[in-house]
């Protein structure tokens, strides 16, 4: 009884503070992630005061059904990246592999299912899902992720199947997927106790796309030299076209941001300070190095001016139709990044390369995400063919401090950089300079 | 037995018997990874389905593609490929499973092209209506990709003797094991290892002559009776591509009596309905068999048949064989065990790497666990 009230009145303390904070939010001209994020998780943690129902969603899954019914949407993910990001998720991984998980699983669900049962982490645990929605599009990790958590919660599973798009897309596929859109609203409105609002998802799929090709917008403005953001800034600000995503507070940001952006180009500066060497990154951040790793290659003046992860959240806008939304969103849904070939994955960063102007790549090969990584190989391969420019991989875990060994990674990335060094003086472009 | 001669020398060296069997009958042979591969539909087409097995000897050509938290299996499979011991396939079919086969279907798409390559994107779920039409529909399009990449017509005619062909080995196989489970003694699992591999590799109506020839014998055999106090287990994982695990289990007074493994039950259970069009039967045989845990169905669907497997053979305890890097069995382990706990059925987790570990080591902790059942 005690704990129940003690439990009751955290709650309400949080429900408070998340009001106050959304009220002061009012009277500011823009703001910053730290408020928006802190007002959503004391939302989403004072959902049972407020009656709204809590979702829990993997990070490439349609969110906006559930923002359209006023379901408050959670994401294991992107709660697995801030674990990494405050240094907490080793310890977690081990309490999973303790209650059987195997080390060699991915972090980020050793991570959120240790924190299931501990409430630890750096904001003492998730509020309790109402419903699971799950979307393969990513990996088939997740499907097995949520199974765990619905067993530990005991609430209703969606799982969304987008078959893998290894050449195209077939109208089997596009049947299957569209169909299961369908299941998913009908599951939405039995979890809810109410009919679906297809007038107010328009809205919703509005603001989403809106808020894709901000953040697109945003992700351009790397491509000016010197880059005004880079790839370890996007890491930061990505948290809300995750979390977000379909509300007008996305707007407001990356509107903001975007300006920032333009300001800082038009004053020439960048976001490393001597801009020299431009990089492409691939795979999922070091979360629990990017800070180490921004200085390392600062110190090089070299910028990681782009990368792979945070352009998949506005990576498929081709297949959206803005006014049809729940329409084109199968689609949309089914051939992001990592849920097509390697082949055109491979296009695709050579894409990235031509557009920011790049002089290397560096790949993180993650120990976690198999699906990102295999094939990472013979995309660096393609690009080295195709682009003839260097390559380094690194072998770690985004979340799991264990697989990270700084001094060899360290070396790695100085006689990288001095490969690069040595081929701009080279370069035909810099001969030129120099007339 | 003479039979069992045979089957040993084909599963020794099945590429030999590939090799052999192309020059003397002319048929095509495509290669495929796993048990979901619709192998009626490949057989109507008068090829040979031939299953890729790996190799986990001198690997050095796949660990230009791989890093090195991909599973012995599918780096294997790669090593076999790239090495060009597998080009007297006419082609290959990937059925979609895990994050890591997914890959490898691009991988080898890229690298070796001298085969037609088929991709059947099965659905993850099975439990629901739309993923039951989009396996059929699915289907249909193999069949096509199929014809395409062997150059003929699969008429209906074919597929229904086909289908009848694989029922028959897959009543037989079922037999044998239910005949087994009984009376272990009978035939010892290095054996029946070698059957179930034959059953992936060799000619399928030849198989089934032969398989209609011994399991009668083996039925009839009154051999010696199981040791007095053998504990009986059921062994749960993906593949087992290591023999050498049931005579260490035999010698430590233990037999597998039943296996949800990817190449044993699970491969040949179920029959088609024969009456069904064609192409809707197999398509229910996935929805209705035990499920590998890359896929959905349930949420306890895999522990409670474990433990059903358990009570309907008697069987004393479980045996968790985890390939290292297979996610899906790696996530299903500690809910299972947690089930098993609950029922009091005793269960040993085996961590595989690339080679077993070391015959006594291995011989020792199978006595153990033995001991205490």
């Amino acid at each position: 009884m005690k704990k129940q009230i003690s439990e009751i009145l955290k709650i309400i303390g949080i429900f408070l503070f998340g009001k106050f904070k959304k009220f002061t939010m009012r009277f500011k001209k823009s703001n910053t992630m730290k408020d928006i994020m802190m007002v959503y998780y004391s939302e989403a943690k004072s959902a049972r005061l407020t009656r709204k129902k809590v979702a829990w969603i993997t990070s490439g899954g349609p969110v906006e059904p559930l923002i359209a019914m006023d379901v408050i949407p959670v994401y294991p993910e992107n709660h697995g990246a801030m674990i990494g990001a405050s240094k907490m998720g080793t310890g977690l991984c081990e309490t999973a592999e303790n209650m059987g998980y195997s080390s060699d699983l991915c972090s980020y669900a050793r991570a959120d299912i240790a924190c299931s049962t501990v409430n630890g982490g750096p904001i003492g645990g998730l509020p309790k899902p109402d419903m699971l929605v799950c979307c393969n599009n990513i990996c088939g990790t997740v499907l097995k992720w949520y199974e765990v958590q619905a067993r530990y919660f005991n609430v209703p599973l969606f799982v969304l199947d987008t078959p893998f798009c290894h050449t195209g897309y077939s109208d089997e596929v596009a049947s299957y997927v569209r169909a299961q859109i369908n299941e998913y609203i009908s599951f939405i409105e039995r979890a809810c106790g109410r009919k679906f609002d297809y007038e107010r998802v328009k809205k919703v799929g509005h603001l989403s796309f809106q808020g894709q090709q901000l953040w697109q917008e945003v992700l351009d403005t790397a491509a000016h030299k010197p880059a005004p953001i880079s790839a370890f800034d996007a890491f930061y600000h990505l948290a809300l076209i995750v979390t977000l995503r379909g509300t007008p507070e996305v707007i407001d940001y990356y509107t903001a941001l975007l300006a920032k952006m333009k300001d800082r180009i038009a004053r020439g500066i960048g976001a490393v300070p001597n801009e020299k060497y431009r990089l492409l990154w691939d795979n999922i951040p070091i979360w629990h190095r990017t800070r180490w790793l921004y200085d390392k290659f600062a110190s090089h003046n070299a910028c990681l001016v782009a990368d792979t992860y945070t352009s998949a959240w506005c990576g498929t806008m081709k297949y959206i139709d803005e006014n049809n939304f729940v329409n084109s969103m199968a689609e949309a849904y089914t051939r992001i990044y990592l849920n097509i070939g390697v082949d055109e994955m491979a296009k695709m960063v050579i894409a990235m390369i031509d557009k920011y102007d790049v002089d290397g790549f560096v790949l993180h090969s993650n120990r976690s995400c198999k699906p990102y990584s295999f094939g990472q190989l013979d995309i660096q391969r393609i690009v080295e063919k195709e682009r003839g420019i260097p390559c380094l991989m690194i072998e770690a875990d985004m979340v799991d401090e264990r697989s990270f060994s700084e001094s060899q990674i360290s070396t790695r990335i100085d006689a990288f950089m001095e490969i690069i060094k040595e081929r701009k003086k080279h370069s035909p472009a810099n001969a030129r300079a120099k007339g | 037995m003479e039979k069992f001669t045979e089957f040993k020398s084909i599963v020794t060296d099945p590429y030999a018997y590939c090799r052999k069997y192309k020059e003397e009958t002319g048929k095509k042979i495509v290669g495929y990874t796993c048990s979901y591969t619709p192998e009626e539909i490949i057989y109507a087409a008068g090829a040979l389905p031939f299953r890729l097995f790996g190799t986990d000897e001198g690997i050095h050509r796949a660990d230009i593609h791989l890093q090195s938290y991909c599973c012995s299996l599918i780096r294997g499979v790669l090593e076999e490929g790239l090495s060009g011991r597998l080009d007297f396939l006419n082609g290959v079919v990937f059925p979609h499973t895990c994050d890591t086969i997914q890959r490898l279907s691009d991988i080898w798409r890229l690298n070796i092209t001298k085969q037609f390559h088929i991709d059947l994107v099965l659905p993850v779920k099975l439990n629901t209506a739309s993923a039951r039409q989009y396996l059929i529909d699915i289907l249909e399009r193999f069949k096509k990709d199929l014809e395409r990449g062997l150059g003929v017509k699969i008429t209906d005619a074919a597929l229904s003797d086909s289908i009848k062909i694989y029922n028959q080995i897959r009543k037989l196989m079922m037999r044998l094991y239910t005949l087994r489970a009984l009376r272990p003694e009978i035939l010892n699992g290095r054996d029946l290892h070698s059957i179930i591999k034959a059953a992936m590799i060799m000619d399928r109506q030849l198989f089934l002559k032969t398989l209609e020839e011994i399991v009668p014998q083996i039925e009839k055999d009154p051999a010696g009776k199981i040791k007095a106090g053998t504990k009986k287990l059921v062994l749960t994982g993906s593949i087992c591509s290591h023999p050498d695990i049931y005579d260490i289990i035999e010698n430590a007074g233990g037999v597998v009596v039943w296996d949800d493994l990817c190449t044993g039950a699970r491969y040949f259970e179920g029959v088609l309905d024969e009456k069904a069009p064609p192409l809707e039967a197999i398509a229910q045989r996935y929805l209705d068999r035990e499920i590998c845990p890359a896929k959905h169905a349930g949420l306890t669907d895999r522990g409670e048949s474990i433990i059903q497997m358990v009570r309907k053979h008697s069987a004393d305890g479980v045996v968790f064989m985890l390939l290292k890097f297979c996610d899906p069995h790696a996530f299903d382990y500690p809910y299972i065990k947690e089930m098993l706990d609950r029922e009091n059925i005793p269960c040993m987790l085996l961590d595989m790497e690339e080679q077993l570990p070391a015959g006594g080591q291995l011989q020792t902790r199978f006595e153990t666990f033995i001991q205490i059942l």
